[in-house]
């Protein structure tokens, strides 16, 4: 297995399923020319030229519904934002029109497209850059939402969502761009959307954490061991379809549940899970869910209180201490 | 009386005052102005004439009364509810779906606004199956799940009717961009209404379009409002074809009225975007006789102004010109309304008879691909 960047990863998914269908193209700001703001889509455009790697003015609603509107006849547009925070200017056409196209068409149009980019907090740029945005998307049904942690993860998804036929938001957290990890080299490597991962087994606690609060959480995960607690940690991967047996199945183990996100608290996806739990398995819980989220307040720039926003190695030691009735 | 005379009843009917509301600017042209460049016109749409055989000529007639009499059907269908929600009605606007979509090939495709019945029939829908979807019925053009506003039907290539002001302009500007890419020479009809030009995604898409040289044809049918917002409250520089310049966009103004003048802008723009694979924005003027929507009383405009442009009733002036010129007997002209008549009652009567959809369509295609281990 080779070891490489999520990037790479990326990167590699996109090259493969470029070659294996010639109706999936890229779009989006600065993608071909400059190699992509944070060059996922580097070497692209060398191999597959301009008519399948198109830089796009900065036209968020127009390149997103333009990308619909070629999913509905055929082609298998990946739309890439140069970061989630500018799809909000896309919303209309990614809620409106991609996710319900199939539906109230009585089935006739099906729109299979991917809208990646990066998205999740990153490096001291304030509040309209640094942003978490999956639960906005993940409201609405006839969309998918992905959230890899793991380079294997990356490569694995990206290449199910181009091949998926429903449109995939597909989320890669900004930070994260050079982690490493082992991508298994065969040649048509993929994971299905829907399926959860246990990214460390464990039998006294649960975390379940998708994106950034993935490696945070296995951090955590190891501390906590040496304080004899063993915790497993649950990355759900794909935020809709949820997979909710997995989370469940693991509750059920552990009766303990801390739930971490880097969004906000408010109406998110933790919210989501934590409902979902108290539904399905609130007879095995000997302890409240814990969520420990991003604050309720915007991001700040200083360097002090963007550490304060986001939960942190320490912060989930703690959480998962408060859910085992330690301190 | 006329073909026109329900239209007009129920719009005068709406109309609870003449005097001019204070919000309401009074429209361009005055009526003796607008009377003679009216006779030049339908000087023009006379000699026209002549150029299309008369099968041609009988089929746009016949289109443009089935969508009349189908939208006064629909009309009667909601007072009753049979039809439920919004419902926007084409009646006065005929001239631009018919003239239009009959420049096109069966392999074009036609997307458009929530105003969207007359464009389905003239794209090939059957009248019935887009009745049958206003009513809600599982033999509806989208299973009985778009409703009036989302119509759709993959065979004829008819991408639907879009619920949100523009949001159907980047769409359209889409397909065009899969034509191209599939190295097809495909074209696109791309409708909206002129309140639509105010949104981002009309200029984004023309932009796009130019830019990347996509074969689409943009088509604002501009009846002049928005609801009850005239052209004139709304937009800074009324004359909407002329924004095309600051995208390098070929454009056309064109009389709505005129189904033939609309027919040959058309096929103009079609062979711009088939044989230069460019764009073309057409402003074609018409206007609407009834509300907004069903639930619109319409207090906005005078039932003068109404009247007005009543004269210039697409199908009535069309109707005038074949027989004048020798196209069109009063036998063969009682010929298409008696099949019209005959296929929008079929139409009722198939809508009514069509089964509600089943409930296991609440939850049937939210998504293309099975869901795994999951019961969302
Ligand atoms: C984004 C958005 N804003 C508002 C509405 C409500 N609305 C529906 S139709 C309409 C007027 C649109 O007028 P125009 O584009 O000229 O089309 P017409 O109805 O005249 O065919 C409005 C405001 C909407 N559907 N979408
Ligand atoms: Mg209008």
């Amino acid at each position: 297995m080779a070891v490489i960047t999520i990037r790479e990863a990326l990167n590699q998914a996109m090259r493969e399923e470029m070659r294996r269908d010639e109706n999936v193209f890229l779009m989006g700001e600065e993608v071909a020319a400059y190699q992509g703001a944070y060059k996922v889509s580097k070497g692209l455009l060398e191999e597959f030229g301009e008519k399948r790697v198109i830089d796009s003015p900065i036209t968020e609603l127009g390149f997103a519904g333009l990308g619909v509107g070629a999913a509905m006849v055929g082609l298998r547009p990946v739309i890439e934002f140069m970061t989630f925070n500018f799809s909000i200017l896309a919303t209309d056409q990614i809620i409106n029109s991609a996710a319900k196209m199939l539906y109230m068409s009585g089935g006739q149009y099906k729109v299979p497209i991917v809208f990646r980019g990066p998205g999740g907090s990153a490096y001291q740029v304030s509040s309209q850059h640094s942003q978490a945005l999956e639960s906005w998307f993940a409201h609405f049904p006839g969309v998918k939402v992905v959230m890899p942690a793991t380079a294997a993860d990356a490569k694995g998804l990206l290449k199910s969502a181009i091949r998926d036929d429903d449109p995939v938001i597909f989320i890669e957290q900004e930070r994260m761009y050079g982690s490493k990890g082992e991508v298994p080299d065969e040649a048509d490597f993929t994971i299905p959307l829907g399926v959860a991962d246990v990214k460390r087994e464990g039998t006294d606690a649960t975390i379940v954490a998708r994106s950034l609060m993935v490696p945070i959480a296995l951090k955590a995960a190891e501390e906590l061991e040496q304080q004899g607690i063993s915790c497993e940690v649950v990355d759900p991967r794909t935020i809709r379809p949820l997979d909710i047996e997995t989370i469940i199945n693991s509750v059920k183990k552990t009766n303990r549940v801390v739930i971490a996100e880097e969004s906000h608290p408010f109406c998110g996806v933790g919210a989501e899970i934590s409902a979902q739990i108290m539904e399905r398995a609130f007879d095995y819980l000997d302890a409240p869910v814990k969520r420990l989220s991003g604050v309720d307040a915007p991001m700040p720039y200083a360097r002090n209180l963007e550490k304060l926003a986001l939960p942190d190695v320490a912060r989930m030691v703690a959480a998962v201490r408060e859910v085992s009735y330690l301190d | 009386m006329t073909e026109d005379s329900t239209a007009a009843a129920t719009a005068t009917t709406a109309i609870e005052t003449e005097e001019q509301d204070t919000t309401t600017t009074p429209l361009a042209a005055a009526p003796s102005e607008l009377r003679i460049e009216h006779e030049q016109r339908q000087q023009k749409q006379r000699e026209e004439i002549h150029a299309l055989n008369k099968e041609t000529l009988h089929h746009l007639l016949y289109q443009m009364v089935l969508i009349r009499r189908f939208e006064e059907k629909a009309a009667e269908a909601y007072t009753l509810g049979k039809i439920g929600g919004f419902c926007h009605l084409y009646i006065g606007q005929e001239a631009v779906a018919v003239g239009s979509i009959s420049a096109l090939r069966p392999d074009d495709y036609v997307i458009t606004s929530y105003r969207d019945h007359g464009h389905a029939i003239a794209k090939g829908i059957p009248a019935d199956e887009v009745m049958a979807e206003l009513y809600g019925r599982a033999g509806g053009c989208s299973a009985g799940k778009g409703g009036s506003m989302h119509l759709f039907d993959r065979d004829v290539n008819y991408l639907g009717g879009h619920g949100i002001v523009g949001g159907q302009i980047p769409l359209g500007t889409g397909v065009a961009f899969a034509s191209k890419y599939q190295g097809t020479d495909r074209a696109t009809l791309c409708y909206f209404g002129e309140a639509a030009v105010n949104q981002g995604a009309f200029h984004e898409s023309l932009n796009m379009a130019q830019l990347w040289k996509l074969p689409c044809v943009y088509i604002c049918e501009n009846n002049q409002y928005g609801m009850g917002t005239s052209l004139q409250r709304a937009m800074s520089l009324q004359n909407v074809s002329e924004k095309a310049c600051a995208y390098d966009v070929a454009s056309e103004f064109v009389d709505g009225m005129d189904v033939l003048a609309v027919r040959a802008a058309t096929e103009r723009a079609v062979a711009r975007a088939r044989q230069e694979s460019l764009p073309t924005l057409l402003e074609i003027r018409t206007y609407r006789f009834m509300g907004h929507s069903m639930s619109d009383p319409g207090n906005y405009r005078t039932r003068s102004e109404i009247e007005k442009f009543q004269e210039r009733d697409p199908i009535k002036l069309f109707r005038e010109n074949l027989k004048t010129q020798n196209m069109l007997t009063d036998e063969e002209n009682a010929s298409i309304e008696a099949r019209v008549k005959d296929e929008v009652e079929r139409s009722a009567q198939f809508a009514d008879s069509s089964p509600e959809p089943a409930p296991e369509e609440l939850f049937a295609h939210v998504y293309a691909n099975p869901i795994v281990n999951s019961e969302q």
